[in-house]
């Protein structure tokens, strides 16, 4: 949709720069380039995604915030008697023990996926621009794990981790001298463990994005830095850099999205406990599982919602800005 | 995953009075109770068809009892004028989250659940269908203590009963044999016992508790044998509280053996916390009967080394309870299969054929690690193990299911009493009552169970 629009509004902007005078006329005239077929043909394109839109994600997300002021135990209708005021909000942020420990672990996500993974995946881009020899052998290497699922990601990655018969420890040598390391089980490592994880998928997912973005950089403005006596690295960050600035804000927005809905590596581990408490496990524990408790869980749901805006927001604004 | 877990509230008693029942029926009060025994005129014969197809909504998503439910529908299909059993496996701890939306969407005409709590609440939900009429015909098979476990609070008989297996302490005889170990009966023998495993080299006791359950077997026990089957369920249900002092005990008398846990317990699941066991690197497991699937899938020779005992006794009043954990399997019929109604003479023709003891002796041979309940099982052909697990569950005058089937499904969950165990394993020796305040602070913040 967001093509639509942009599309609807160049021959406008053109109209205003020809002058305020024959705005009018020229607005007539660009109505009347539509066939009554044309019409037809777009309100189609326009109307179904919009119905799709409407039925599978503002439904279900408007169901969600009724939903998260009730304790509906998801069986039967929803009645009167369910709604029960903002206690689920009370609940969560007061006395819920799971909640603050799930906040931080998306922000050290977040935090590890910002300041470990993403730069990695812009060093590894930035090399291989540089076409040195087998680039595209190296490119599909750090590429393959983007192509998996992160179901295959986790499954991959807990049998690295496995504490005896894993591949790290054994490597490492520490089954055999029975000093084992808990990559799975210990709170304070399993984290990071899980994060590394998505880490390899994420660096490879940066590094492709960024790659596309480099290579469309114009090599004049390369040239002129170097003409100007700047090194390699003055020449990346004062220069190549800003030029990508909307790429740059493209991989920061997907970055903290990644965090925001980090989720399947957890749940695979262990279902998102011991450590590896989520937003997104506690959502799915308390309401897609035998708790059942739907409206509790919907109230998680709206605040995860409500933190996602943010980045959301940010990256709508940046979009619409940068046509013009 | 592998899990061969958990079901409802004890209603399982073979010492059974007409006190115990009362008792057992825990959750029901004693007004259902009375009309249960009033109740079971109300059918008349049931219909069953031969031919035609059935439909059943599986757990057994494991590869040995999957192979056994194969097998039993085989002989159903011979059997029974060549119905056809479309048959839907589903991975078994998936099937239980999604339980709830299952049994309100488009179901299969029967499928598989767990006996107790869980079974009675989705009756009265009046998501599964009760059926009186095949119970009728097939209730002679079943001792009163299995009756009772497929009871509804309402009176109504809700599922068929097809298998169950005690939890209790797992070793190899073989390695008992070479170190000249003896079973111990008494906590200071069993810690000994330990002490000396350490000394020649085996990580005395194996856990693995990743998915969280498998601690909830020693909470279970250890509660039983120091508290009394009475609290046990008193606890479970929220007639008594986390931060009882009670409890601190059981934390405490737990402590003095975590130390011999092997390492990375909290990172494996059962199924490789067994290895340790089959590998000979562990000296013993407390856990239900299914680790003998690990033994079987290693070799018959591992299989046949396979030994348990009961939970050693700790020296107060409940030990002659002789309680322990063994749930109970049971197969039910649905309410919302759309195919329900064409096809209620098969479902009820299936249910009455899981009923047999040949039946349930095709699933248990296929998978060993659960024991048939029909009492005209052929039990001849049963080995060592299995009798003798027959024995122990014999011998206990109170039976539980397990913590997660006996207590409410929110409060048992992955956040909920399974990070609280998997915390204390952590730091058995950390602030207990703090851990107590959690849990009691979480029970209190569920909403009522309706």
């Amino acid at each position: 949709m967001a093509e639509t629009t942009t599309t609807g509004a160049a021959p406008a902007a053109a109209g205003q720069k020809a002058g305020a005078g024959v705005l009018v006329s020229r607005r007539r005239r660009r109505f009347s380039l539509l066939t009554r077929h044309d019409k037809l043909i777009l309100g189609l394109m326009v109307g179904i995604p919009l119905a799709f839109d409407l039925a599978l994600i503002w439904g279900p997300t408007l169901a969600s915030v009724v939903l998260s002021f009730t304790n509906w135990d998801g069986i039967g209708s929803v009645t009167a008697q369910n709604f029960i005021g903002v206690k689920n909000y009370e609940n969560l942020f007061g006395s819920y023990l799971f909640f603050r420990p799930a906040l931080y672990h998306n922000i050290i996500w977040l935090a590890f996926l910002t300041l470990v993974a993403t730069p990695l995946g812009i060093f590894l881009a930035v090399l291989l621009d540089r076409e040195i020899r087998g680039t595209r052998i190296y490119q599909s290497i750090f590429f393959i794990p983007v192509v998996l699922p992160l179901v295959v990601v986790g499954f991959i990655w807990e049998l690295q981790y496995a504490p005896t018969d894993g591949f790290i420890n054994n490597a490492l040598g520490l089954v055999k001298s029975h000093h084992i390391i808990d990559w799975l089980g210990n709170p304070n490592i399993n984290l990071l463990a899980a994060v590394v994880a998505a880490s390899w998928r994420h660096v490879g997912y940066v590094m492709v994005l960024y790659l596309a973005g480099l290579k469309s950089v114009d090599p004049s403005l390369r040239e002129a830095a170097k003409v100007d006596g700047a090194t390699e690295r003055q020449t990346f960050f004062w220069v190549v850099f800003p030029v990508m600035a909307p790429i740059n804000v493209i991989i920061v927005v997907i970055t903290t999205i990644e965090s925001l809905r980090a989720f399947d590596i957890a749940y695979i581990i262990n279902r998102g406990k011991n450590g590896l408490e989520l937003l997104s496990t506690l959502i799915t524990n308390n309401s897609i599982s035998e708790a059942s408790l739907v409206g509790f869980g919907s109230a998680i749901a709206v605040v995860l919602l409500t933190i996602s805006l943010v980045p959301i927001v940010t990256f709508l604004v940046s979009v619409n800005r940068n046509p013009t | 995953m592998g899990n061969k877990p958990p079901f409802g509230p004890s209603a399982l008693d073979l010492d059974l009075s007409r006190r115990d029942v009362l008792k057992i029926m825990g959750y029901s009060s004693v007004a259902a109770f009375l009309a249960a025994c009033s109740s079971g005129t109300t059918s008349g014969g049931s219909t069953t068809s031969t031919g035609g197809t059935v439909t059943v909504g599986s757990n057994a998503s494991d590869p040995l009892p999957k192979k056994g439910m194969e097998m039993v529908n085989a002989a159903f299909t011979k059997a029974n004028g060549g119905t056809v059993v479309k048959l839907n496996t589903v991975d078994h701890g998936t099937f239980q989250d999604q339980i709830t939306s299952y049994l309100q969407g488009t179901p299969e005409d029967v499928f598989t659940w767990f006996s107790g709590h869980r079974m009675r609440f989705f009756a009265d939900k009046g998501l599964v269908s009760s059926i009186d009429d095949v119970w009728d015909k097939v209730k002679s098979n079943f001792t009163d203590a299995f009756a009772t476990s497929v009871k509804g609070n309402d009176g109504h008989f809700y599922g068929i009963p097809v298998d169950y297996y005690p939890w209790a302490v797992f070793y190899r005889k073989s390695v008992f044999a070479d170190k000249g170990y003896k079973v111990p009966t008494t906590w200071d023998a069993f810690k000994a016992l330990c002490v000396q495993m350490q000394k020649d080299g085996l990580t005395p006791l194996a856990m693995g508790d990743k998915d969280g359950w498998p601690a909830q077997g020693t909470f279970d026990i250890l509660n039983l044998r120091l508290n009394g089957y009475d609290f046990h369920v008193e606890l479970l249900t929220g007639k008594q509280k986390f931060t009882d002092p009670r409890v601190a005990n059981v934390f405490s008398k737990w402590a003095e053996i975590a130390p011999y846990y092997n390492d990375g317990l909290a990172g494996m699941t059962w199924q490789q916390a067994a290895q340790l066991l089959v590998q000979k690197k562990a000296g013993m497991y407390v856990l239900g009967l299914f680790v003998s699937q690990q033994f079987a899938s290693a070799s018959a020779a591992d299989l046949a080394d396979l030994d348990f005992f009961a939970f050693p006794d700790l020296g107060t009043q409940y030990d002659a309870e002789k309680a322990l954990d063994a749930p109970i399997d049971v197969v039910m019929m649905t309410k919302k299969s759309p195919t329900l109604s064409k096809e209620r003479g098969q479902a009820n023709a299936y249910l009455q054929f899981w009923s047999k003891g040949s039946t349930q002796l095709i699933a248990s041979t296929a998978a060993p690690g659960v024991i048939p309940v029909a009492n005209d099982t052929d039990t001849s052909g049963y080995d060592a193990l299995t009798k003798k697990a027959v024995e122990i569950i014999k011998n206990a005058k109170r039976i539980t299911q397990f913590f997660d089937r006996d207590s409410r499904p929110d409060f048992a969950g992955p956040n909920g009493m399974q990070s609280f165990l998997l915390s204390y394993l952590q730091s058995p020796k950390g602030n207990i009552t703090s851990l107590q305040g959690k849990m009691q602070q979480f029970w209190d913040s569920l909403p009522p169970e309706a």
